[in-house]
């Protein structure tokens, strides 16, 4: 307890904040194009393409070879395993298609969720089975962050003690593993918005798990300057009948975060969960406008709602191409706006609405 | 776990806020007058003053007659249980000319430390019994702060996992109770200098030290926007050969806050330890312009190095009241000033200097 026994050189502890500071810079956040085949499953559903190999591979060229510009709102992009070997149709390999315009490649490592047994119905995440050898493979194909998802929701009776301390333990593994090879772990501990619960009861969870988060990293002697946090926003269940402002969600999100998040974390890269493109970009510029100091970056990590206007656009036709990518990057801009509070939604008033709201961050 | 029983109203946690807030305002500090009867007994006898409680009142009523200057960089003075209710020579209570200046008045709470069987030679802290109770009597009295000093040693094998936890535990514990009675809690987990230890070593202890002790106190549900830390310095131990400047040192303190103290804690109030006047304030100073960003105010609460001339100048003669008075005015401005980053020092060194050697935080 009392002796260092360092994990990380100063040459890795450098290595992994530099890789962390150029996801998260200014202005820029992630575009999560991980979702694994079954998920792609359902997007591809929706828009009537059939789930294959090919498909896959299309959709996801038409994001990556969108212009190089996109790399202004864009700083890391994350793969599923089978994306990461696969090629545009000039044959050149995906990693290098986002490297060369200057964004980083980042690999999902968990495999899903397992069922804690005497708990109800709560999981914790598998993965940790040759992870080391897995990232280090990653690392030399090009990946130089990862993602680990971990699952918690809220009920009367959850999440349990057990299951906050697990899933805590299991990030922390991951994390620790992930440096020791060369890759930025992003944390991921999602509390699920299922649930009638309101917007008090999301943050008092949300302080609990981050809490036990950051107490197993410091635990596992994880390197904080090279991670980043990929939290849900504090936000009121799907079926809760009260309703909230982006102002609301705004302070409950960044109250929590100054609860529980070291100043040491480069960057927070919201999950989207549920929320449409729009609410989800609303809602980000909302915390960047707070006054509230924020000695973290608070960017977005986003799938769903930074794709969903571009698969409908493309709807598994060649011809849509460029339409899709319009629609890519006209979400990306906005994101990107966000990041900086410089979203402007039409037809709203700001700051000063913003401004008189901050006074009610007692009740938080 | 998922459900809130929120330990205080909106009102309540305004009230801890602003206190807390004007303790930290600014190039403001914290004076440490606590000292007990014993400990005065060491201080007095080193100037050949007899420890009596009219020598100790005599004693406090230099440094509380000091004049306006000090409204600008006192924020707090911590009493001890006898100081909080003697009164001037006109009959002035000291309580009411600390707050006459605007000062905040705080009170020692703890009863000192008792072993913990088992260890090698480790001790927790008591003074919970009726602490609820003696909390409501001395905000009646006056007080709108109290501290709590818990001590951990470096040693090859402590602090123990034990020492750690219960004395994390204890101090959330006090943190609560104050909390729940209209008190800001300080809360001090000492770590003491003594050792041959280097600076790393330090440094690795409080980052695990002040995990824990975060952790309690969200286990414990401590609104953390309403207390204030009270850490040491992360410094070498006092036999160490190895010699390190104020830069190293601000550098490997300011990192082991950013990876432990969260953003919503107003402010951190060092002890001096055995620090010196002038090198607990050229300390600060460097700290204060250490290039990591630091979402909370750097702050002093001294008790030594504010007091060690003032002592020396009085040496219990009633003519020399008055400049002993000054050499205490003296210190509390240059503190002022170092909580600011704006002290130069006492003319040997340069800022700029300073400046040159924060470098490769990436070895911290």
């Amino acid at each position: 307890m009392t002796h260092q026994f360092p994990a990380l050189s100063p040459e890795q502890k450098k290595a992994l904040s530099d890789i962390a500071q150029r996801i998260v810079a200014s202005g820029k956040g992630i575009l999560a194009a991980d979702e694994s085949v079954g998920t792609m499953g359902n997007r591809l559903q929706r828009i009537n393409v059939e789930n294959t190999e090919e498909n896959r591979r299309a959709f996801r060229e038409i994001l990556f070879s969108s212009d190089a510009s996109i790399n202004q709102s864009i700083g890391g992009v994350i793969l599923f395993h089978e994306t990461l070997y696969q090629k545009d149709s000039n044959g050149k390999p995906f990693p290098a298609l986002i490297k060369e315009k200057g964004i980083v490649v980042g690999i999902k490592l968990d495999k899903g969720t397992a069922p804690l047994a005497g708990t109800n119905g709560e999981t914790t995440i598998q993965g940790l089975d040759g992870l080391a050898e897995r990232c280090a493979q990653y690392k030399k194909d090009g990946a130089d962050f990862g993602k680990w998802r971990a699952v918690l929701k809220i009920t009367s009776t959850t999440p349990s003690q057990l299951a906050i301390q697990e899933n805590a333990n299991t990030l922390a593994r991951y994390a620790s593993i992930c440096q020791q090879n060369g890759l930025v772990p992003i944390v991921e501990p999602e509390i699920l918005p299922d649930g009638d619960h309101d917007l008090q009861r999301c943050q008092y969870v949300t302080e609990k798990v981050l809490a036990a988060v950051y107490k197993a990293l410091n635990d596992h002697h994880v390197y904080l300057e090279g991670t980043l946090l990929k939290p849900n926003m504090v936000m009121a269940g799907h079926s809760c009948p009260k309703k909230y402002t982006a102002q609301d969600v705004a302070i409950a999100t960044v109250t929590t975060l100054l609860r529980t998040v070291p100043a040491a974390v480069p960057g927070i890269c919201f999950l989207s969960g549920g929320q449409s493109e729009e609410e989800a970009s609303v809602n980000l510029n909302a915390m960047n406008q707070l006054s509230l100091p924020k000695p973290w970056k608070l960017t977005f990590s986003y799938g769903r709602a930074l794709q969903a206007s571009a698969l409908a656009a493309w709807v598994g036709k060649n011809e849509n191409k460029k339409a899709a990518q319009e629609a890519f990057r006209k979400r990306a801009q906005i994101n990107g706006l966000a990041c900086r509070g410089q979203y402007v939604v039409a037809g709203k008033t700001d700051t000063a609405a913003t401004q008189s709201l901050f006074t009610a961050s007692y009740t938080y | 776990m998922t459900h809130q029983y929120p330990a205080l109203t909106a009102e309540q946690k305004k009230e801890l806020s602003d206190i807390a807030l004007r303790i930290v305002a600014p190039g403001k500090g914290i004076l440490a007058a606590d000292e007990s009867v014993g400990h005065m007994a060491k201080r007095l006898n080193q100037i050949g003053v007899e420890n009596t409680e009219e020598n100790r009142r005599l004693y406090r009523q230099i440094l509380f007659s000091a004049d306006s200057r000090v409204k600008k960089c006192i924020g707090g003075v911590i009493f001890f249980h006898e100081t909080m209710y003697q009164k001037a020579d006109d009959g002035t209570p000291f309580v009411q000319m600390i707050k006459d200046k605007g000062i905040v008045v705080g009170i020692k709470v703890d009863k000192g430390v008792v072993p913990l069987a088992g260890t090698d030679g480790e001790t927790t802290t008591q003074g919970l019994d009726g602490l609820s109770e003696r909390c409501a009597q001395y905000k009646k009295d006056g007080a709108d702060f109290a501290k709590w000093r818990c001590v951990l040693k470096i040693s090859d094998n402590t602090p123990s996992a034990l020492a750690i936890m219960e004395n994390a535990n204890v101090l959330a514990r006090y943190a609560s109770i104050c909390q729940q009675n209209g008190i800001v809690p300080i809360v001090e987990p000492e770590i003491l200098p003594d050792g041959d230890h280097d600076l790393k070593r330090c440094q690795y202890v409080t980052e695990k030290v002040l995990a824990a002790v975060y952790k309690a106190l969200s286990d414990h549900h401590v609104y953390l926007e309403g207390t204030l830390l009270k850490p040491n310095m992360v410094t070498p131990g006092h036999s160490c050969p190895t010699k390190y400047s104020p830069e190293e040192i601000a550098m490997a303190t300011v990192t082991a806050l950013r990876r432990t103290v969260p953003p919503a804690v107003p402010g951190v109030t060092f002890l001096s330890g055995g620090q010196s006047e002038e090198e607990a304030s050229i300390n600060l100073n460097a700290i204060n312009t250490c290039p990591l960003m630091r979402p909370w105010a750097l702050t002093f609460s001294y008790g030594r190095a504010l007091q060690a001339s003032a002592l020396s100048a009085w040496r219990g003669q009633q003519d020399n009241a008055t400049a002993a008075t000054e050499e205490f005015v003296k210190r509390a401005e240059v503190n002022g000033l170092a909580a600011l980053g704006k002290y130069e020092g006492s003319g040997d060194d340069s800022g700029a200097a300073g400046q040159s050697l924060y470098v490769a935080n990436h070895a911290y």
